[in-house]
């Protein structure tokens, strides 16, 4: 899909480079003339990219997540602010954005979207996954959350209530997964490897041990 | 869906670039997030009612028309400098052998010919 331009308009034995699409002609065009311009530095670019491609992932959100589970304090402190409580773990929005987290409890399941872009807590999560960014999931996660949490093979049990949260630019929010029954005594980082990405957007349960 | 094997991060190289981009150039203060979020929601909104938009390729081509309009407003890229780089790039990827990094040449290079 991607290369398919190269193939379509020019010659077959790829005697010139691969003509990429369109749109990464015209971000190469803005790179070019903003470097001109001395208004990018081109490895702060390249550090953005390395750092949402390796370094920021799910894995920061499941560390916050388990050490709730773990720790009483800590999880009381997250849930009354986690802004500071996440940046201590060396988690920062680079938006100066709040982190809010929600639990999910015996009474009420919370989800999360963003109904107007993909707002989206970057430092805990990195960058979300296309479903997250798409229509159908920005429009229905507000209209019909319970399809939508069906869609993704989740059914909540009768009585419990469901909260939908609509992120921000100043705002992002974390679910707090139930912790899953038979993991008492478990290490944080043990603890951590049941948390998966869904779980923290509130489209999934975090794992059961052995699972 | 599983995160078990997650899928790439950035499903194409540009869109990784149109992103990276974006961030620093607010963390550099050309325009502040929310300005961007606003801006961006509605490119989106538009976008969105010809057709539903899957959050892929559609999503970034959105993102970058957002940015595009931004820079040319702030007056840091006016479309027709944008333009003729863009023809520039593509006239030394078609002018390059394969393999061999691609380069701005001096006769395509529209500021420096």
């Amino acid at each position: 899909m991607l290369r398919g331009m190269a193939h379509d308009h020019h010659d077959h034995d790829h005697a010139h480079a691969l003509l990429p699409p369109d749109p990464a002609l015209r971000v190469r065009a803005l790179e070019t003339l903003l470097s001109r311009k001395g208004l990018i530095d081109p490895a702060a670019l390249d550090e953005i990219i390395d750092t949402y491609q390796n370094r920021i992932g799910p894995k920061n959100g499941a560390q916050v997540v388990a050490r709730a589970w773990a720790d009483p304090e800590f999880r009381a402190a997250l849930l009354a602010d986690a802004t500071p409580v996440v940046a201590d773990l060396g988690f920062f929005g680079r938006q100066g954005e709040h982190i809010v987290a929600v639990e999910n409890t015996e009474e009420v399941h919370n989800m999360v979207v963003c109904t107007l872009c993909s707002c989206y807590p970057w430092p805990l999560l990195g960058i979300p996954p296309a479903w997250y960014k798409s229509d159908a999931y920005r429009a229905r996660a507000v209209r019909e959350p319970r399809a939508v949490l069906a869609d993704f093979g989740v059914t909540l049990p009768e009585g419990v209530k469901l909260r939908v949260w609509d992120s921000t630019a100043e705002v992002r929010y974390l679910v707090i997964p139930r912790r899953p029954a038979g993991t008492e005594g478990m290490s944080v980082d043990d603890l951590a490897r049941l948390v998966t990405r869904d779980s923290m957007i509130g489209t999934g349960l975090a794992r059961e041990p052995g699972a | 869906m599983t995160d078990l094997a997650p899928d790439p991060v950035f499903s194409a190289p540009w869109h990784g670039q149109v992103f990276a981009l974006t961030v620093h150039l607010n963390e550099t203060g050309q325009f502040d997030w929310s300005e961007w979020t606003a801006r961006f929601s509605r490119t989106l909104a538009a976008h969105g009612l010809s057709r539903e938009l899957d959050g892929g390729d559609d999503y970034f081509t959105a993102w970058l028309e957002t940015l595009e309009a931004i820079l040319a407003e702030i007056g840091h890229a006016a479309p027709p400098e944008v333009e003729r780089l863009r023809a520039a790039w593509e006239a030394a990827y078609l002018s390059t052998p394969h393999g061999d990094p691609v380069h701005l040449h001096a006769g395509e290079d529209p500021d420096r010919s």
